[in-house]
């Protein structure tokens, strides 16, 4: 079967189950306005938050997020034996790595749609005053974050241990991803924007989705196959 | 091959190692940082050292991935730990310098940033092979060669985070005498590496002649 | 593993330790010599050429008396460190090697006598 029509089935599929239950995407919302709140005790200190928390808590509530996202997405599907269905059926492995990428970055997508106001709400943080760079940032971001993550939370659905080496191996991984998108997002937060500078990190962004998504590529055949 | 090397390695990389601090005392001494600036004789290399593991620990783990070689995979474990080893010294030894020289013990130095989340990496590489349970060799592969493929994005990322703040670079151009011993060391290191990496890829071959025996007493 | 090569190792090892332990009295004794060589340095007396940019370093005479820790218990510590790292991951990897081998034996013996029944 073609490469792109493999992604896009595996990725519908995704998203018809979960468009049914919902669960993983109100539980993970959920979890990821609680973050923001259990940060804002943290950081805000007389009634203002400190500088670039904003920033801060905004990524590390999408990683945060995004780690949960992953396991339960592959729970799902080591539960009722999805993946190695997947991995026996004639489709190429590279394209079902594709489809489940889609999948959990629109799950991010959704998420991030309530994060981004409610961070900009509580924090007094005008996110959206650059719409167009805001958003690159956030999608090269996420494209990042997830692209090794679901690698990663594939190649564990078959561990013992998998539920805490997930943010284990990831974090040091995705690290240049939430340098680059804090220091990004505090770019645009400034009272005379950054613009130059955000440009290069959603540059360096674009770069390192590229070079994790190629290898991701690479290495999803042989991880996954014994 | 490397079994072999061993003793000899060993012997070479403790005598050079051992003598380095006559080297060291000898080498002029550095006008502005003083007497402490010494450490970077064994810091550098150490550095350098662990680096150079990473990328060996990369290169045998994509071997490994792709060209399914066992041995690969004993050398990829071997030089993972070394990784962790010396970083472990990069990582005590520069917040000493940094104590005296600076006056605090961390100071989200670049270099030392980018250190600590490689050795991070190749920590998180030794909890995967020894709580994954079965299979996690591959996995920890694959690991290695992200956390490879990664040393580029961190450096950058880290040097770019923080030259908005003032910027701590702590490798002073090398007169003469200092370069003696600089190299010295160096060589010392990397005799001491490969030693030790002969050595635990001999515990490698060890655990793995181990498992087959007990598979052939199930038969 | 054979006791040649136990009695080899520990001889290497005994030999390193006491070379370390020679070399923290070297420190010890260039730091003394070094303190009596500050006074001359810091007049510029070494034509040593220096320096990469370091704004938040402040040189070792300018920092208020209190702050400024002798440096040679630093140096020896982080010498010392560097040696107690190093051996001991070698012996860490002997220990291990020395366990495989011992149960290798033992497995080996019953795998023979399971094969001559």
């Amino acid at each position: 079967m073609a490469f792109a029509r493999v992604a896009w089935l595996i990725m519908r599929k995704d998203l018809t189950v979960e468009a049914r239950s919902r669960d993983i995407l109100y539980t993970t919302a959920f979890f990821a306005a609680s973050c923001v709140l259990v940060f804002a005790f943290a950081f805000v200190r007389d009634g203002r938050a400190l500088d670039d928390a904003a920033a801060g808590i905004l990524w590390i509530a999408i990683a945060f997020a995004g780690t949960l996202g992953l396991g339960r997405g592959f729970e799902r599907e080591r539960s009722n034996e999805t993946l190695r269905a997947l991995l026996l059926a004639p489709a190429p492995r590279p394209a079902i790595y594709v489809g489940k990428l889609l999948s959990i970055v629109a799950l991010l997508a959704a998420i991030e749609c309530v994060l981004v106001p409610l961070v900009s709400l509580m924090f007094q943080a005008p996110l959206l005053r650059h719409p167009v760079l805001m958003l690159a940032l956030l999608a090269s971001g996420t494209v990042g974050f997830a692209a090794v993550g679901t690698l990663f939370a594939a190649m564990l659905t078959g561990a013992r241990t998998r539920d805490v080496l997930l943010p284990v191996l990831l974090y040091p991984i995705t690290i240049p991803v939430i340098i680059a998108g804090v220091r990004g997002t505090a770019a645009l937060l400034q009272v005379d924007a950054d613009l130059d500078m955000a440009r290069a990190w959603i540059g360096m962004l674009v770069f390192f989705d590229t070079v994790f998504i190629t290898l991701a590529l690479w290495t999803f055949e042989p991880l996954m196959t014994d | 091959m490397l079994n072999r090397l061993f003793m000899p390695l060993l012997v070479t990389g403790g005598l050079l190692f051992a003598s380095a601090p006559f080297m060291i005392a000898r080498a002029p001494y550095e006008s502005t940082m003083g007497l402490i600036q010494k450490v970077f004789y064994f810091h550098v290399p150490s550095a350098m050292v662990m680096f150079a593991s990473a990328f060996v620990c990369g290169i045998a783990s994509a071997m490994f991935l792709f060209g399914k070689r066992r041995g690969s995979d004993m050398v990829a474990a071997a030089a993972a730990e070394l990784t962790v080893v010396f970083g472990v010294i990069v990582l005590v030894t520069g917040p000493i310098w940094a104590r005296k020289a600076w006056g605090v013990w961390w100071q989200w130095d670049a270099r030392l940033t980018s250190s600590l989340i490689l050795w991070m990496i190749f920590v998180a590489y030794l909890l995967l092979r020894r709580f994954g349970g079965y299979g996690s060799e591959k996995l920890a592969a694959g690991v290695a060669l992200f956390g490879m493929a990664n040393v580029p994005f961190v450096y950058w990322s880290v040097n770019v985070w923080r030259t908005l703040h003032p910027k701590t670079t702590v490798v002073p151009s090398l007169g003469p005498g200092m370069r003696d011993a600089f190299w010295w060391c160096v060589v010392a290191f990397v005799a001491l590496y490969v030693a030790l990496l002969a050595a635990r890829v001999r515990l490698e071959r060890g655990r793995l002649s181990l498992e087959e025996l007990y598979l052939a007493l199930d038969e | 593993m054979t006791d040649r090569h136990t009695r080899r190792t520990l001889i290497l090892l005994t030999v390193l330790a006491m070379v370390g332990l020679l070399q923290l009295t070297i420190t010890a004794s260039t730091e003394s010599a070094a303190t009596d060589a500050i006074g001359g340095a810091s007049g510029g007396a070494r034509a040593q050429p220096q320096q990469a940019a370091q704004d938040e370093f402040v040189p070792i005479g300018e920092l208020p008396p209190e702050e400024q820790l002798p440096a040679a218990p630093l140096l020896v510590t982080a010498y010392a460190f560097v040696w107690v790292a190093l051996i001991g991951y070698l012996w860490s990897i002997w220990r291990r090697v020395g366990r495989v081998e011992i149960e290798l034996a033992e497995v080996g013996r019953r795998l023979r006598k399971a094969q001559e029944r």
